[in-house]
């Protein structure tokens, strides 16, 4: 899945994004608000974590622009907790509200459950056939027994499988796989999808020449 | 006065008591000379009936008849007779037509509705004549030389005695005397009774009404010092003494409140600052240690756990300059050349500056006050860092010094993008950022000016700013001159 990260503290920044990319997530960066809004009205990420108290303008600010033209989740992130910011925070249009110190561990189960949410997956554990994914735990057993993924491989079965019964285009599979400092030669998504369905079975992944792939339900 | 109670209203209405009871004192006086008097009256009514007894006796109105029983005994007799006049006679009754009440003066002295009544006896102590309302058990007094008063059960009584001896007494029941009196004692009691209830319900209610107030700003401090700042103490009114108290109490209530408002903001925002750094230290160890990683990657967690903590210590110091200057401690006098540790600040300053590409100038004439010398450093050093902090390359920070009015001055100037004016009257506050959230190239918890401020006031100086956008910034410490 795809994150962006707005936080002005640098060292915090990295620790984030160190932490999300080892949850399996491609981070983008932003430390400010300026930056934020513009990556995240021209790519759409599968959850923003964004702070409150930013330079140029704050995490509210960047909310309410953000709202305007679209309805990415977003957690607020903050070292002021009192009720009334989070109050404001989330009637500002935040899906989530944490505040600082977080735990990393609840952070990633947070943004795991906003993107599920966003979906309209209440429950972590999906069944396709003999397969069953857990996005709480990231584990994948095919007729019980547990299948071992890597982490881009576990990334791309779950985006297909989080949209389900639509056909994900190779350019989204791209988009929401990789951050922007990657730059992988493109058709390394079919290597993924070649990979998953080695170890899955053939028949979960179906192919759409020229438009994509998708997993039915 | 330790006897007294410990009540104002108690003390105030022994005060009542005690003027009444002077009251009273007057009362008893009064009636007492009312009695006297009344007594005096009286007793001069019976001397003049007395009086008017002896003039009719010794007058003759009919003198015929009065010779035809006039046979003096002897010689005494006749001259005695002839001295007082009245008549020597035989004992027996006199003659009807010689009653003395039928007499027309003697009958307007003793009408018969007054009371009064009088009784003659002859020098041989039989009696001469009386008046009917006389009491029947009227017995001759002792002789005596003068007109003398006595009291008998329910009368009053005033006798006389003739030369040759005849008694003549005249009485009154002194029941209507004593209703008189009763009455007037009845009077004083109940006057003076209405006046003491009066004076005691006026007394408790106008004490009542003085205290009522204290009431109010006891219960109100106890519910302040109870923790609810925000409450005052309801003023009535300004003008007596309570009311200015209150007023008084009320202002210095707000301006306490005001002072835990700022020592609350103060430590909410110092927690704030801290949590930044800690948030990075924890996240970082809980990455560090969620999972096997690369020595570079530890690294980076050191590296970034010893940045937060160096951010903490630098906070951390800062709150500790800043309770230091509040609490005043007081230390020995110092002098302090303000040109000399402006020369050694500049030079600690001049590698960064010259790294910034920002030109420093000087213009360094002596000036001397009254501050610990680490003081005056630290606003000076905060002040030249602020300056090269914000100042573009090329831009230019003068910093002089001079003795101006009595008062050491020191000026840090420079040519920088300055300060927009919303932001000037809280420059000096604590935590205030120029730039809403905190800037991660100049860093700095907001705490710097706040700390020149009271470093600057706690030596009974001053600091202040001048600053136009695009022109520059002019901070000036005034410190009084030795």
């Amino acid at each position: 899945m795809r994150l962006l990260i707005i936080e002005d503290e640098p060292d915090m920044l990295d620790t984030l994004a160190e932490a999300m990319r080892g949850e399996g997530h491609a981070v983008d960066e932003a430390a400010d608000g300026e930056d934020g809004l513009f990556k995240a009205t021209e790519i759409d990420y599968d959850a923003i974590i964004c702070d409150v108290m930013l330079p140029v303008f704050d995490g509210f600010e960047v909310l309410r622009r953000l709202r305007k033209k679209k309805r990415t989740p977003v957690l607020m992130l903050t070292a002021r907790t009192g009720v009334k910011d989070r109050i404001q925070g989330l009637d500002t249009g935040a899906d989530d509200y944490l505040a600082k110190p977080v735990d990393l561990n609840e952070l990633a189960a947070r943004v795991r459950a906003l993107i599920r949410r966003a979906h309209g997956n209440a429950a972590p554990v999906i069944r396709i056939g003999r397969v069953e994914v857990d996005t709480a735990a990231q584990s994948v057993t095919l007729a019980g027994e547990p299948v071992t993924l890597t982490s881009r491989e576990y990334a791309l079965l779950e985006l297909l499988i989080q949209r389900r019964g639509k056909i994900v285009t190779r350019t989204q599979l791209y988009e929401h796989l990789h951050d922007e400092h990657d730059s992988p030669v493109s058709n390394l998504v079919d290597v993924h999808v070649f990979n998953v369905r080695k170890k899955l079975g053939q028949e979960l992944i179906l192919t759409h020449r020229g438009r994509g792939y998708t997993i039915v339900s | 006065m330790r006897w007294l109670p410990n009540s104002i209203r108690w003390r105030i209405q022994l005060w009542h008591g005690l003027l009444l009871a002077v009251l009273t004192g007057f009362g008893f006086t009064a009636y007492l000379f009312h009695f006297e008097n009344t007594l005096a009256r009286l007793d001069s009514d019976l001397r003049l009936r007395l009086y008017i007894l002896h003039d009719q006796l010794t007058r003759r109105p009919d003198m015929e008849s009065t010779r035809k029983w006039q046979q003096p005994a002897d010689e005494d007799a006749r001259l005695a007779s002839e001295l007082f006049g009245l008549p020597m006679i035989e004992a027996g009754q006199p003659p009807p037509e010689q009653r003395l009440l039928e007499r027309p003066e003697v009958h307007d002295a003793f009408p018969a509705k007054d009371g009064y009544y009088f009784c003659i006896w002859y020098r041989d102590g039989s009696p001469f004549d009386r008046s009917p309302n006389a009491p029947p058990e009227l017995t001759l007094p002792a002789r005596a030389a003068s007109t003398l008063f006595r009291n008998r059960p329910g009368v009053r009584e005033a006798y006389d005695f003739t030369p040759p001896g005849e008694c003549l007494l005249v009485g009154i029941n002194d029941a209507a005397f004593n209703a008189t009196m009763t009455r007037f004692a009845g009077e004083i009691i109940g006057y003076g009774g209405i006046v003491l209830l009066l004076g005691l319900l006026g007394g408790w209610w106008v004490a009542s009404r003085a205290i009522a107030p204290i009431r109010d700003i006891s219960e109100a401090a106890q519910r302040i010092a109870g923790g609810r700042l925000r409450e005052r103490i309801p003023v009535a009114e300004t003008e007596s003494e309570l009311g200015q108290l209150t007023t008084v109490l009320n202002d210095t209530f707000s301006r306490l409140a005001a002072a835990f408002d700022e020592q609350a903001r103060f430590t909410s925002d110092a927690a704030h600052e801290l949590r930044t750094p800690v948030a990075v230290i924890l996240a970082q160890t809980q990455l560090a240690l969620a999972k096997p990683r690369t020595i570079e990657a530890h690294l980076k967690t050191i590296e970034m756990t010893r940045r937060s903590a160096l951010r903490m210590q630098e906070l951390i110091e800062s709150l500790l300059t800043l309770a230091k200057a509040d609490a005043r401690t007081a230390e020995p006098p110092q002098e302090c050349q303000l040109d000399v540790i402006s020369r050694e600040n500049l030079d600690h300053i001049r590698p960064l500056a010259e790294e910034r590409g920002i030109v420093l100038h000087h213009d360094l004439a002596p000036a001397t006050c009254c501050a610990p010398s680490d003081h005056i450093t630290q606003i000076v050093t905060n002040l030249l860092a602020n300056a090269v902090k914000y100042c573009r390359p090329g831009d230019a920070v003068r910093l002089s010094t001079q003795r101006e009015n009595g008062h050491a001055c020191l000026t840090v100037a420079d040519t920088g993008p300055g300060i927009a004016a919303e932001h000037l009257p809280h420059l000096f506050e604590r935590f205030y950022r120029a730039d809403a959230s905190r800037n991660r190239f100049t860093g700095g918890a907001g705490l710097g000016l706040a700390i020149c401020k009271t470093l600057a006031e706690a030596h009974s100086g001053s600091i202040t700013v001048q600053s136009e956008l695009a022109k520059g910034t002019v901070f000036q410490l005034r410190l009084p001159a030795v």
